[in-house]
């Protein structure tokens, strides 16, 4: 009961933050609601007991994407006056369009015989002593090894990727080119003059 | 051992919400490229909900090895979009989706 | 026989026709008429000895393919031949005659630019007319009719820069059209009925198919036989000028005349004869076809025998008396007596090639002047000429003992003792067809040949025939084909300009040729009257029902030659014949003026001949004209309506269009990309969610 009455709680601010996301004109606005979504998502996942992907929520998504997402909003110098005007034309279109895939969504959730699930189960409670990171650490440094060194491959090339995206080159500025030095070729540096020997006088 | 516990419909139902509230979102969203980077966020964050839930439910474990590596590939992934986003800015000085049509057909 | 002999027959003069055409520059004219006369001379020593061969030795006859061309389906297409007593009378027809017209030929366009490319044309001609007799299916039968269509056209247009003999040459070329399009309906049909293109299959198949009857519409069909021989037989209709495809014949006479004997006298236009007689097998077994034939036979062998009267171009009332004599041919074929129709028309090679090569070498004596009105008094100028010009006239006349009283009153009286349907107005036809003929052949000769020598007085004379013997339209009408056939190489002013020249006999080469063809037409008949026509020459190569043999019946009655001859002088054609020569003497010799007052008093049917039915009317005013309509109709309505516009640019267009609604989903927004992606996911989950409930 406490539980249900938890879970509702944070589930209307997930939605309400969500709603607020979409809605608001300030990107800073935005990032922060989208923050608070983060937060109650975490919330709701210790409900379920997957902690340790509670705390990485926190941590990892918040604490550095949702920060990056905010470095970035505030260096852009955005012209608040645009943003502000009104809604497109099509806005209804779009909301109708959202409350049909979510009541589609219901419909296959909520009638049983539609996907042979038994979405009535909850989750199963664990026993006192256990330990969501244990379990998970167990799995992925066995199991899901080779996955888990090919995710940090992928870190290091969206390190790289955003260096070399945003990377300027000052200009005028004498740097060494190394594959032009090496394609260098004699005749470019040396060029032979014949010059006639001189008569002695 | 929790008497009324959450139920999978709920969950899912919640996870679905999100998602449709994520992709009015990003058409909704007219004038700003950072809006639509925040959507895709959202997105990933209904998926999340939807692995934890099947995981928890199922007793499987992997449902949220799953998670850990959407997490990880989301933060890659908005690293970079924001890199380009970045980019953008310097070449067009706007950050207005409606600018953003040098694909036409 | 040997293949090979039989090979050279056809091929030597297609050879010699290559070598002068290609090569005519490079071997010069002596080269050119040299290698052409000694292909066809061979060609006709060759012919005679494969008849000799035939016919006194006892030769079997052969029946082969020499040459497999295609093998589809299942049937053969070959060159292969057919060489019986029939086909080697023509053989030796055709040759002789081409023989003839190539030596009369050097005398005839010796300052003629085209020489070389005329003895090619002949040669090749020769060539195309033997494929045609020899062949031994339809196809190759198809194949010689349709070269001796295009030769004639080459050679009737063969003065190429003149308007009349383009104009004449298409005319006959698409007047040979039509009869060809019922030919191949013909040939298509006994393929079908039978699988196969060979005679030897439609000729076996011929008995079975008269119970064949093929649905014209859902309420009525057609025996299938008939309808064969009627198709066959159109065909025959173009190609040996009966009525109504008789029109191309009068105006192929803008070809020079030598091939006026050649090709519209002897050879070509006889294909149509050759080709029914070859068919009897098949059309002896429909009647129907057969009284169709006799009604046209005998209606074009009166009807244009009238033209010749009042014609005053010389080429022309030969032409007619061509065309009479062709409904002579026809309407013997159409009471069964075949044997009669191939007779006549080997008599009626000899003495009209005569006529024709006589009437041009009265054109050369002339300086080209063709109009009879301005000539007379003749004979003794050109003796050679005007004796052999006798001779083939009174060939033509029938005048007992010569060829063409044998062959021409065998069919008149065949006509007579037939039972068949139209068999009484055929009769009735041919009998006074003897006094037309009679008539416009002595016409002819008088006006040529004696009288007055109009031609030194040639404004007297064209004033005198203007009042006398000519109507205003009539001289309309006639003078700008007198002047442009007076002019046939390029003289202009034919009226009044050579008149003055003194006529003269022609060189050797042209009467020559005159008299090699005189000999058969005075003698051929008395020969060959016995074995060919009452007796057992043409065997099993000609086809008659027993109830239908009347020269059997007629055979019976015969006793030889000279009785035969005796008794022409008792019947009626010959009296007919008389009572002609009479009023040809009184009207156009003694006194003139008897011609005019009947020209005067008959005006109305002198119009009518003089327009020829208004038959030529007809067909440019009112056929013509409507094929163009149709054809452009078509051509703007269906060809650029339909598919240039429609299927072609309409479908590119439509194409177009849809493109240029299509691309403006593709507007460069993301956003309006990922919303029909989540509509396109809404629609599909709406779909499950309600097909599945």
């Amino acid at each position: 009961m406490f539980v249900q009455i938890i879970f509702l709680i944070f589930a209307t601010l997930l939605v309400a933050s969500a709603l607020g996301l979409i809605i608001a004109r300030n990107p800073v606005y935005s990032a922060l609601f989208l923050v608070l979504c983060f937060c109650n998502s975490a919330v709701i996942w210790m409900l379920t007991e997957a902690e340790f992907l509670a705390i990485v929520l926190v941590l990892v998504y918040v604490g550095a994407v949702m920060v990056l997402f905010l470095f970035v909003v505030m260096m852009l110098d955005i012209n608040l006056a645009e943003l502000r005007q009104g809604f497109t034309r099509f806005a209804w279109l779009g909301w109708l369009t959202a409350l049909a895939v979510i009541a589609e969504i219901v419909g296959v959730v909520w009638s049983h015989g539609l996907t042979g699930l038994d979405v009535g189960g909850s989750p199963v409670p664990e026993p006192q002593n256990y330990s969501n990171t244990l379990a998970l650490g167990q799995i992925i440094y066995t199991r899901y090894a080779y996955p888990f060194e090919l995710a940090a491959m992928l870190l290091l090339v969206a390190i790289v990727a955003a260096i070399a995206l945003t990377m300027r080159h000052r200009q005028g500025l004498k740097v060494q080119d190394i594959s032009r030095q090496v394609s260098v070729r004699a005749a470019d540096r040396i060029r032979i003059v014949k010059v006639e020997a001189e008569k002695r006088t | 051992m929790i008497p009324h516990a959450i139920t999978l419909a709920e969950l899912l139902t919640l996870s679905g919400v999100l998602f449709a509230l994520a992709v009015a979102g990003i058409f909704l969203n007219r004038k700003n490229v950072i809006l639509l980077l925040m959507c895709v966020e959202l997105l990933l964050l209904a998926a999340n909900f939807n692995f934890i839930a099947f995981s928890r439910v199922m007793g499987d474990i992997n449902g949220q090895v799953f998670v850990f590596f959407v997490l990880t590939v989301a933060a890659a992934e908005s690293a970079i979009g924001l890199a380009i986003l970045v980019v953008l800015f310097r070449e067009r000085r706007s950050i207005n989706v409606e600018d953003l049509n040098t694909l036409r057909g | 026989m040997n293949p090979h002999v039989l090979l050279a027959i056809p091929l030597l003069p297609l050879v010699a026709a290559v070598i002068a055409g290609l090569g005519g520059r490079v071997i010069g004219r002596a080269g050119a008429h040299t290698v052409t006369i000694l292909g066809v001379a061979i060609s006709c020593a060759l012919s005679i000895y494969v008849l000799k061969q035939l016919y006194a030795a006892g030769v079997p006859t052969f029946n082969g393919p020499v040459y497999t061309w295609a093998l589809t389906d299942g049937v053969h297409i070959d060159v292969g031949f057919l060489i019986d007593r029939l086909t080697a009378l023509m053989m030796a027809v055709v040759t002789f005659v081409s023989l003839c017209v190539h030596v009369y030929t050097i005398g005839y366009m010796s300052d003629d630019p085209g020489y070389t490319r005329f003895f090619s044309y002949i040669s090749l001609f020769t060539f195309s007319m033997l494929m045609l007799v020899m062949a031994n299916n339809f196809m190759q039968l198809f194949f010689g009719w349709e070269a001796v269509g295009t030769v004639s056209y080459l050679l009737i247009g063969f003065w190429y820069t003149r308007p009349s003999a383009v104009f004449a040459n298409l005319k006959a070329f698409i007047v040979n059209r039509v009869g060809d399009f019922g030919f191949v309906i013909g040939i298509a049909a006994v393929f079908s009925y039978t699988g196969s293109l060979s005679y030897d299959a439609a000729f076996a198949a011929a008995p079975h198919l008269t119970h064949a009857l093929i649905p014209i519409t859902a309420a009525s069909s057609v025996n299938g036989l008939t309808l064969i021989c009627i198709c066959l037989f159109i065909g025959a209709m173009g190609k040996s000028a009966q009525v109504p495809l008789h029109v191309w014949l009068p105006d192929s006479m803008e070809g020079p005349t030598p091939i006026s004997a050649l090709i519209h006298a002897a050879t070509m236009v006889t294909a149509g004869i050759f080709m029914v007689a070859r068919m009897s097998p098949l059309f002896e077994y429909s009647d129907t076809a057969l009284s169709f034939v006799l009604v046209i036979g005998a209606t074009t062998a009166f009807f244009m025998g009238l033209l010749g009267v009042v014609n005053n171009d010389i080429k022309r009332v030969i032409a007619y008396s061509t065309l009479s004599q062709l409904g002579y041919m026809t309407a013997a074929l159409g009471v069964s007596a075949y044997s009669a129709a191939i007779f006549h028309l080997m008599t009626h090679a000899f003495f009209k090639a005569l006529l024709f090569l006589a009437a041009g070498s009265v054109i050369i004596g002339m300086h080209h002047e063709q109009d009879m009105r301005k000539m007379g008094g003749l004979g003794k100028y050109m003796p050679i000429t005007a004796v052999t010009c006798w001779i083939g006239g009174l060939a033509l006349v029938a005048t007992p003992f010569f060829s063409g009283y044998y062959s021409k009153d065998a069919i008149i009286e065949a006509v007579g003792a037939s039972h068949r349907w139209g068999a009484t107005y055929a009769y009735w036809c041919v009998l006074l067809g003897a006094y037309v003929t009679s008539l416009y052949t002595f016409r002819l000769l008088f006006m040529t040949f004696h009288g007055e020598e109009r031609f030194r007085h040639p404004e007297a004379a064209a004033h005198d025939q203007q009042g006398s013997q000519t109507v205003g339209h009539e001289e309309g009408e006639e003078q700008p084909a007198a002047g442009g056939h007076g002019t046939e190489h390029g003289h202009h002013g034919a009226e009044h300009g050579h008149h003055g020249a003194e006529p003269h006999e022609s060189p050797w080469v042209v009467t020559l040729p005159l008299i090699a063809l005189a000999i058969p037409s005075l003698l051929i008949g008395i020969f060959t009257v016995g074995p060919v026509l009452y007796g057992s020459y043409f065997g099993r190569s000609i086809f008659v029902l027993p109830a239908n043999d009347i020269i059997g019946d007629m055979a019976r009655e015969f006793h030889g030659a000279g009785p035969l001859g005796l008794r022409g002088f008792l019947g009626a054609p010959f009296w007919l014949m008389v009572a002609g020569f009479v009023t040809a003497w009184v009207c156009f010799l003694r006194r003139p003026a008897l011609a005019d007052q009947a020209a005067k008093t008959f005006g109305w049917l002198r119009t009518l001949l003089v327009q020829k039915y208004y038959f030529d009317w007809f067909n440019e005013n009112v056929i013509a004209p409507l094929a163009r309509g149709i054809g452009f109709g078509l051509w703007k309505a269906g060809d650029q309506g339909v598919i240039d516009g429609a299927l072609v640019n309409g479908s590119a267009s439509t194409v177009g269009w849809f493109g240029g609604v299509l691309r403006r989903v593709q507007n460069g927004y993301l956003y309006s990309y990922a919303f029909w992606i989540v509509i396109g996911l809404a629609a599909l989950l709406g779909w499950f969610l309600v097909r599945v409930r």
